[in-house]
């Protein structure tokens, strides 16, 4: 754990570097709020850094902006280095401390684990249902229970996603009481509703207005877009789940379900949906200038982004082929799926949403204590 | 390319392009010369902040109001009339169009309630800065068919018979070459940036400059043009200078470098005794007082001394400041002689000068400041039409120049805050439209 305000690693130095540049420079203080937020700023505790990290989109606006970015001398990349700070923040907090080693390398230890889990599901189908129901095309009504009864099916979804969120949750609350600002309670209050218009327009992925610099000097707004419509089908595909339950728990109901039942509708709309989110990201990855960015970070979304995807294309697949023979291997490949995706997320990419969320009430609650500041003038 | 240009633009900084931009919108064919490597490209632009623009109301991009008569007036103040009046008018009136045009050419432009900008109500900022909108720009022009070529030196060498002008050209990647145009328009910049000029005009102590804009306004373009016999105006032994760290660059320091805590401590040179730049206090016309005043201190450094108080106050700088928990830790941080040091301090403290704080409270810090030259009154002489006008008062239909290199016609002397973006944009588009209506005939 770094959490003392002391550190002086050659990563906190260099974003120290940066910033104080940025701070007597400001020319960037209207792409986004990291600017106003560091104004007048004559030092940077580490908590600072993680906080200012986490406000960061990584629009790269400021890169492209930037008068001092390399070759010049003071080599100033702003969105690579907070990549890199915001990074190590989700490590430093998240709980137990050991998993914090997996964003070091987050393909690697992610491609393990959830490999791992879907082969022991696959193992575990095999091995407890007699090949004529695994094998046997059967989409009558509770299938997918004769190949993974439901207590298991549940249970291992409901503990798995379980363990991702109160890892999450407590790597969140770690977060924020390292960061958390120095407001009354009534601004902090005030702030909730600005603050959730940020969180959830990307309101910040518009790089103060003509947009981001998703993949190089031109500005768009590709990768806010493909954001919402990822978020929006992983929605779909949640409400899939609730209505699900419902059919199962209040109707008496048990899957599969028809084409034109509401769980599978969901399911079907919300998969497509984000798996058209998720390929416009992968796109955007793959298409964008590298210098600004941090290799590590990359690795940790377009990880992410091919996980999801999977669990989105398996559960399209398990629909697809339900009546087939394929359903009983592809139904255990969509469950190992999907357990190893809630296991890993705690170290995954997905935190940066809460991280990011709890910034931007900082923010909000920093503007609405300050209230009407008045501006210096600079001559 | 063996084919003939109507307009090409030698140099890529924002008058190059608004001059490029006008021309090729005005439906002619446009080369864009920048001597630059395209991460440099743009020339000071890339460093500068906001514009100076006439408005008669509020507009979303700037507050109240600003008129004409204020400008010129405001022009008159700082240029003592050092200033050609046809051409300032000229400036003025077309800077309430230039704003608008630039937003239709791709710059965004910054709300004044947006962000942390202090207030003004002269000047409107580029949303992102000066590079954000040359980048704007560079993608406008390419857009609209401008050929750009960036690392590519021109020379001017000659105009044949039948009027065209002959240009070679000099790149990083290919063999020299030479390229026909029908017109000119010259935005090369200055000659600040040429350590060899500097020191031609200012002495051994030009070594000792730094130089806060673009290495690339190496004056080249002018030294051509001065010796085919065209006109000069302004002084070249007249700089705008202001005081900057010590431990930036020598060049492309830009903004972050400059020293802007002056007026809450004291200066020493390097024997550790208090200088002080005449009538210098805390207004903002500091800052071209204390430039050359370090200028003319051995080795060109001085030192910037505060206290813990006066060190809250300042805003924020590039570099941390050097510190000691004494005044004597301070002066060997610094290289400098303890007592004298002390012995400045206890003076200073004793006498303080109207509107100065004392230096007592520890922790002590320093800058060690240098001489940054932002720009040299001096250039290129042009008429109304942006055409450059000769030594003997002729002019050619062909050759225009815009930008730095003929800013002396308007800003002989003194400084004004957003001139410098103002008066190349606006002149930029004007010596694009011209040019390309002498190409039209």
């Amino acid at each position: 754990m770094s959490t003392a305000d002391t550190s002086t690693d050659e990563l906190t130095a260099e974003a120290e570097r940066v910033l104080r540049i940025c701070t007597a420079c400001m020319y960037c203080d209207g792409l986004c709020p990291v600017f106003p937020a560091i104004d007048d700023k004559h030092e940077f505790r580490l908590s600072d850094l993680n906080y200012l990290s986490n406000l960061c989109h990584n629009c790269r606006g400021c890169w492209y902006a930037c008068q001092y970015a390399p070759p010049h001398p003071f080599a100033v990349n702003l969105p690579a280095t907070l990549a890199a700070v915001r990074r190590r923040s989700y490590a430093d907090h998240l709980w137990p401390p050991v998993l914090g080693r997996a964003f070091g390398s987050p393909v690697t230890g992610i491609a393990a684990i959830v490999s791992l889990i879907v082969l022991a599901t696959l193992a575990f189908v095999l091995l407890s249902s007699p090949p004529a129901a695994l094998f046997g095309a059967d989409d009558s009504e509770g299938a997918f229970y004769r190949v993974l009864p439901w207590s298991i099916m549940a249970g291992a979804a409901g503990a798995s996603l379980l363990w991702a969120v109160a890892c999450i949750g407590l790597a969140t609350l770690r977060f924020w009481r390292t960061m958390a600002p120095d407001v009354p309670r009534g601004a902090l209050l005030r702030a909730l509703a600005p603050a959730l218009r940020d969180i959830v327009t990307l309101r910040h992925l518009g790089g103060g207005g003509p947009g981001c610099n998703d993949v190089g000097e031109r500005t768009s707004h590709h990768r806010r877009l493909f954001h919402h419509v990822m978020v929006a089908g992983f929605a779909g595909t949640a409400l899939s789940t609730v209505s699900a339950a419902i059919y199962h728990h209040a109707l008496g109901v048990a899957a599969p379900y028809p084409l034109a039942s509401l769980p599978v509708l969901l399911g079907l709309v919300g998969g497509v949906v984000m798996l058209a989110g998720i390929a416009g990201l992968l796109w955007i990855e793959h298409r964008a200038d590298t210098e600004p960015s941090d290799r590590t970070e990359v690795a940790l979304n377009v990880t992410f982004l091919i996980l999801l995807g999977l669990v989105t294309l398996s559960g399209l697949a398990v629909l697809a082929f339900r009546e087939t023979p394929a359903m009983g291997l592809l139904l255990a490949g969509h469950l190992g799926l999907v357990f190893g995706f809630f296991v890993v997320l705690p170290f995954s990419k997905a935190v940066h949403a809460p991280f990011r969320a709890a910034a931007l009430l900082r923010a909000a609650a920093e503007k609405a204590a300050a209230g009407a500041r008045s501006k210096r003038d600079r001559g | 390319m063996s084919s003939t240009w109507d307009v090409v633009v030698i140099g890529g900084g924002l008058a190059g392009l608004c001059a490029a931009i006008a021309a090729r919108r005005a439906g002619v064919s446009v080369r864009l010369l920048e001597c630059a490597p395209s991460a440099f490209r743009g020339g000071n632009a890339r460093h500068a902040r906001n514009f100076r623009v006439v408005h008669e109301a509020p507009t979303r991009y700037v507050p109240d109001a600003y008129q004409a008569r204020e400008f010129l007036d405001d022009l008159a103040r700082v240029t003592q009339g050092d200033s050609n009046p046809c051409l300032a008018q000229r400036l003025v009136a077309e800077s309430e169009t230039i704003a608008a045009w630039l937003m239709a050419n791709g710059v965004p432009l910054q709300q004044p309630n947006v962000g942390v900008v202090p207030y003004s109500r002269r000047t409107v900022f580029p949303l992102g800065g000066g590079k954000a909108m040359i980048n704007a720009l560079y993608s406008t022009a390419t857009d609209i068919g401008v050929a750009i070529s960036t690392d590519s030196e021109a020379r001017l060498s000659r105009q044949s018979s039948n009027g065209n002008w002959s240009i070679d050209l000099t790149t990083a990647t290919s063999s020299p070459s030479s390229i026909d145009a029908r017109t000119i328009v010259v935005c090369a910049g200055g000659a600040g940036a040429d350590p060899a000029w500097l020191r031609s005009h200012y002495g051994d102590a030009a070594d000792g400059f730094m130089v806060r804009g673009t290495p690339y306004a190496n004056g080249r373009m002018l030294a051509d043009l001065i010796a085919a016999g065209a006109g000069t105006v302004g002084d070249p032994t007249i700089c705008h200078m202001v005081a900057v760290d010590a431990r930036g660059p020598r060049f492309d320091g830009g903004i972050v470098t400059r020293i802007t805590a002056i007026p809450y401590g004291m200066v020493v040179d390097g024997s550790a005794r208090r200088i002080d730049a005449t009538g210098a206090g805390a207004e903002p016309t500091h800052y071209a007082r204390w430039g050359p005043r370090i200028a003319a201190c051995a080795g060109q450094t001085a030192y910037l001394i505060l206290d813990a108080d006066g060190l809250q106050r300042a805003a924020p700088q590039a570099f941390p400041p050097i510190s000691g928990a004494t005044i004597a830790d301070l002066a060997e941080a610094l290289g400098l002689d303890p007592a004298t040091l002390a012995q400045s301090v206890n003076a200073f403290n004793a006498a303080l000068p109207a509107g100065a704080h004392p230096i007592a409270s520890a922790t002590f810090a320093a800058y060690p400041m240098r001489p940054g030259v932002t720009f040299v009154h001096h250039g290129v002489a042009v008429d109304d039409h942006m055409r450059i006008v000769w030594a003997d008062d002729r002019r050619n239909d062909t050759l225009f120049a815009a930008g730095m290199i003929m800013a002396a016609n308007v800003i002989g002397r003194g400084y004004l805050a957003g001139l410098g973006l103002t008066l190349a944009a606006v002149f930029g588009r004007l010596a694009g439209t011209e040019a390309a209506r002498h190409v039209h005939g």
